[in-house]
């Protein structure tokens, strides 16, 4: 079940997904064509998914790929990568992109939130990997160059009326539920 | 109800994306040209675009174009977040929309202009749209990014480079001297990049890349990402020739303070094809301290390679076992699984029981990939203590009997074939699982290849009857092809066993009445000869089948229709099917996969040659061809002036030499090349046909054709060889050859015809029934002792090399501690005459050998009895 050595490169992911807890699709990106279409995609994902939301293992092997995940309350965070690479490396990978979306979501790491501040992920993801090759690995570092928008600042600098409004909001969820 | 409904209600509430339709998101793009640009809108939009392309929907072009040319406006705004959506959204449509090419002049402002934030992404957009022709204009723009001080640009310069070395490979060449600079960045990603950029570039270069990773092994990197490449760098160097100082530097990364790096290491130094245990040592040490680490994948990386050690040198993975133990009840069934088949690798017999009661109890919950590999360690593990097979078939039925896809199925059907093929013992229990198994069982393929292992080995064991049961039912239930496996497996039951024909009759009676034609066809056939009570019949039609290649019964066959005569067909002028090496009964079973292509390719090579010299016509009418020469002799030293090698073709009355011939001097052209071959004992030389010319690295064939002698006992000789030809000198940079030239020879090594080259090897599956079939009235009977041999082995290896036949009923594997043994041998010798040899040996200082030749034809016999002499 050993693939031979493949060529030194600096390409080494080939996936990162988020999904929420019905194996929905938030944000996919494949590097490579190891699935090269959306139906291919999202069969993958749903058996990944299948295989990966009861038991909380952080790595499988799957399809003959290795899959580094997190999860944390209805999202899924993966990074795959081939089954030659070095697991550790992926899972810096994937150990930066939940930190910076956990500092940019304000520890918030939550589908709903996610959602909210899509835009930020999108460039977050982007910042990490660029078509496969890793970018950055740090997370602070991810954070900054996405340079975030006024409003996303700290509670004590928001103004009154925003404050008053993120209160209503969660109010009327709370309501809700 | 009303709870989907507000779940429903909810779901859409808290996804602002839900249920986003396409055209209206690209209408809502038209925004983009109001003044002034409403950020957060524009910037909303473009999220909405983005989030829509990740589905995979689809955007045609005209739509994309469109949306692609209105998002330009926004380069007006000078909002981060916004262009960086927009830099985002480029690269996402650059495939998608024509003429993007439009936004380079923005991209080029935005990477040279003073916004340090602008100008990464604004690179990675760039090269993303532009083409080789237009790298050009930029190329000043980004030697200048690669050594930028700024981190995240000359990161950026320095991937996209390596993502155009893809279209333009020359331009991103010309920047190696600023790659160079920037691998002495202090920032661990530009070093990574810079190296993995340098690398690319070199990579063609064996001696750059040499220097390359001398030069970056001393002076100490400080990315762990660049020190994995490096590892990864000299590895392949190391692969290619051993070079010492490498090996030091990948060692010396097992005490690197990075886990990654140690981890690379480990894993490279695991990976290499020769390594001794003395040098896996260190590497073994630092996975068995990852063991134990609160980190899943490092455990997981860690248990997984030293998996891969256990493979090969088992001895070396020992030291962890206490380790592993520990691992068996890890929460990652991934790891578990990992840790309990390394410890079946290198665990006591003892120890046996206890993993695979342990490894029973969550096999359902691993994926099929990791039951494979548990499989697989079962096999292995059966080899190792064959005393333990009744408990490994207990699993492996109890595994057959779970759900599981087809490839799961037939690696657990492979591993109980292979064990009760190797091992007696386990014979009856293993065929009583497979019988149970093919009652429910949904694939065709594994149905039939159960069937046809019942009907040889089921009539030979001590209650054959019990299998009649289980094979008739799948008469009455099954498919076609099921049905007329079954057929055939019962026939073998109603030509070995007395007792139990007239039942077998009644059986194959009633499937006479079969719906299917093929299956009616088997039966009918199947009665007439049980029905002649014959045990020739018996063996040649039933209990061993056809022995020639497919493929060349095919032409044949072919070929006869075509010109329509009056003699019958004769089954002898088809080739035989060449006996693919046995290879597979060696102890390294791993791979279910594995031998199947190189089966094919043995198959078929001598149809290849056989279809070569039909092709000569000096070769034709020789008649079929009978054998080819497995491997070719060399008849000169390696690295000498010319190489030739030699592969011998056997034909009724004549041989053909095919001499293989490379001239490795890149400053001669050879013309007219042939081998002179001497007329010795009988062989009359007839013909020679030439190779025209050799030209350097490029081989070339000739051959020479060989008349046997008329008395047919006379089949081996000794021939002395000659290459000869005409040189002429050559320009080695343009080939051209001088006009004149002069004769030259060289002498070749000397040529051996054997026995071995006209007798074709055959596997005879029930070698008894062809014995008494064949007869004994050519037989022959001779003793020799072989005071040489020191042992049995030794003995049996030599005669079947000697005779060049095929070793049934795995005769030639000799039991340990044995003094005296039986081998059974079976080919077919030129001319089409079966040749069955028994020889039994014995063991007191030296061997004793008792054979015993039967054939078809009074010579063979004589021939194959004096070849040991």
């Amino acid at each position: 079940m050993d693939a031979p050595m493949p060529d030194p490169s600096l390409y080494c992911v080939k996936a990162i997904l988020i999904l929420d807890n019905d194996a929905n699709r938030l944000i996919a990106k494949y590097y490579d064509d190891t699935y090269p279409t959306a139906k291919e995609q999202k069969a993958f994902e749903k058996n990944l998914f299948s295989k990966t939301h009861r038991a909380n293992a952080e790595i499988i092997m799957l399809e003959g790929l290795t899959c580094i995940y997190r999860s944390n309350v209805d999202l899924f965070f993966y990074v795959i990568g081939s089954q030659s690479e070095n697991e550790l490396i992926l899972a810096s990978v994937l150990n930066c992109l939940y930190d910076a979306v956990n500092t940019m979501l304000r520890k918030n790491v939550e589908k709903r939130a996610l959602l909210d501040n899509m835009d930020a992920v999108f460039l977050a993801v982007d910042e990490i990997c660029d078509n496969g090759i890793i970018m950055e690995s740090d997370a602070s570092a991810v954070v900054n160059r996405v340079s975030f928008r006024s409003d996303d600042l700290p509670l004590g600098e928001q103004t009154v009326a925003s404050v008053l409004q993120s209160a209503k909001e969660q109010i009327k969820w709370s309501l809700l539920k | 109800m009303m709870k989907r409904d507000k779940k429903e209600e909810e779901e859409g509430g808290a996804n602002p994306f839900y249920n986003l339709e396409k055209s209206s998101v690209l209408q809502e793009a038209r925004t983009f040209n109001e003044t002034p640009i409403n950020t957060r809108k524009c910037c909303h939009i473009l999220t909405k675009i983005l989030y829509l392309i990740n589905q995979g929907e689809h955007i045609g072009t005209m739509e994309a174009t469109e949306t692609f040319f209105a998002m330009t406006k926004l380069f007006q705004s000078k909002d981060l977040t916004l262009r960086r959506m927009v830099y985002l959204c480029i690269k996402e449509m650059a495939y998608i929309a024509e003429d993007v090419i439009i936004v380079t002049s923005c991209l080029t402002k935005d990477m040279t202009g003073r916004e340090d934030q602008f100008r990464a992404p604004a690179i990675r957009a760039l090269c993303r749209i532009t083409d080789t022709t237009m790298l050009q204009s930029i190329e000043r723009y980004m030697k200048q990014a690669i050594v930028d001080k700024v981190h995240s640009v000359s990161s950026a310069a320095l991937t996209s480079s390596l993502h155009l070395a893809k279209t333009s490979p020359d331009v991103v060449k010309r920047w190696v001297n600023e790659a160079q600079e920037a691998v002495n960045s202090d920032n661990i990603m530009v070093q990574h990049h810079a190296l993995g950029l340098l690398y690319h570039i070199r990579k063609n270069d064996k001696l750059a890349v040499t220097k390359l990773v001398n030069k970056y092994t001393r002076h100490s990197l400080k990315s762990p990402y660049a020190y994995c490449l490096l590892i990864r760098i000299a590895c392949k160097l190391l692969e290619e020739d051993n070079a010492g100082p490498m090996f030091e530097f990948i060692e010396s990364c097992l005490r690197h303070k990075s886990e990654m790096v140690i981890y690379e290491a480990a894993h490279a130094i695991v990976n290499m094809k020769n390594t001794t245990a003395k040098e896996l040592a260190p590497a073994v040490s630092v996975l068995q301290l990852f063991c134990s680490s609160p980190k899943p994948t490092l455990r997981f990386a860690a248990v997984r390679t030293l998996n891969k050690v256990a493979m090969k040198h088992p001895a070396a993975v020992t030291a962890c076992n206490l380790d592993l133990e520990n691992l068996i009840t890890d929460v990652n069934r991934s790891i578990a699984t990992l840790a309990i088949t390394t410890l079946l690798k290198t665990g006591s017999e003892s120890s046996v029981d206890r993993l695979m009661k342990q490894i029973s109890s969550f096999m359902s919950e691993i994926s099929d990939e990791f039951k494979i590999v548990v499989v697989q360690a079962i096999r292995s593990l059966c080899l190792k203590f064959p005393r333990k097979h009744s408990i490994m078939m207990t699993f492996l039925s109890s595994m057959l009997r779970d759900e599981g896809g087809f490839e799961y199925k037939r690696a657990i059907v492979d591993t109980i074939i292979g064990i009760l093929e190797e091992n007696s013992e386990a014979k009856e229990a293993g065929l009583a699982h497979l019988c149970e198994f093919i009652e429910d069982c949904e694939h065709t393929v594994l149905a039939t290849r159960i069937l046809h292992l019942l009907g040889k080995e089921g009539p030979r064991t001590p209650q054959p009857a019990k299998y009649i049961r289980f094979i008739y039912n799948r008469v009455i239930l099954e498919d076609a092809p099921v049905r007329a496996a079954a057929v055939s497996a019962l026939a073998k039951f109603g030509a070995h066993c007395d007792e139990l024909l007239p039942s077998i009759m009644v059986l194959l009676q009633r499937v006479q009445l079969d719906m299917d034609d093929e299956v009616r066809d088997r039966a009918t056939f199947y009665l007439n000869i049980l029905a002649q009570h014959q045990k020739a019949l018996n063996s040649a039609f039933i209990l061993n089948s056809l022995q020639v290649s497919i493929v060349g019964l095919e032409r044949a066959l072919h070929h006869y229709t075509m010109e329509p005569t009056e003699t019958p067909f004769d089954l002898k002028s088809v080739p035989l099917a060449t006996q693919p090496l046995q290879e597979l009964s060696k102890p390294i079973m791993e791979a279910s996969s594995g031998p199947k292509s190189t089966e094919k390719a043995a198959a078929s090579r001598q149809d290849v040659y056989a279809e070569q010299l039909a092709s000569v016509p000096e070769l034709a009418n020789l008649g079929p061809l009978f054998k080819s020469s497995s491997l070719p002799v060399e008849l000169t030293e390696s690295e000498t002036e010319y190489m030739v090698r030699c592969i011998k073709h056997t034909f009724p009355h004549h041989l053909v030499f095919q001499f293989d011939c490379t001239n490795t001097l890149n400053d001669q052209v050879l013309e007219n090349v042939t081998v002179q071959m001497e007329n010795t004992d009988d062989f009359e030389v007839i013909r020679s046909v030439p190779a025209a010319s050799l030209v350097y690295e490029k081989p070339g064939t000739t051959y020479t054709l060989v008349r046997l002698p008329e008395d047919p006992t006379q089949v081996t000789t000794t021939f002395t060889c000659t290459l000869k030809f005409i040189v002429k000198d050559c320009d080695p940079n343009t080939g051209e050859a001088d006009e004149e030239g002069y004769e030259d020879e060289y002498v070749l090594e000397d040529l051996e015809v054997t026995v071995s080259d006209h007798v074709q090897k055959v596997v005879k599956p029930n070698f008894a029934a062809s014995w008494e079939e064949v007869g004994a009235s050519n037989e022959l009977e001779d003793t020799y002792a072989l005071a040489s041999m020191k042992s049995i082995d030794e003995a049996v290896k030599s005669i079947i090399q000697f005779m060049g036949l095929q070793a049934c009923e795995r005769s030639d594997k000799v039991p340990d501690d044995k003094s005296s043994h039986t081998l059974y041998l079976a080919g077919v010798f030129r001319g089409g005459h079966d040749v069955l040899v028994r020889a039994k040996l014995a063991f007191s200082e030296g061997v004793t050998m008792q054979i015993t030749v039967r054939s078809t034809d009074a010579y063979a016999s004589e021939v194959l009895a004096s070849a040991v002499g």
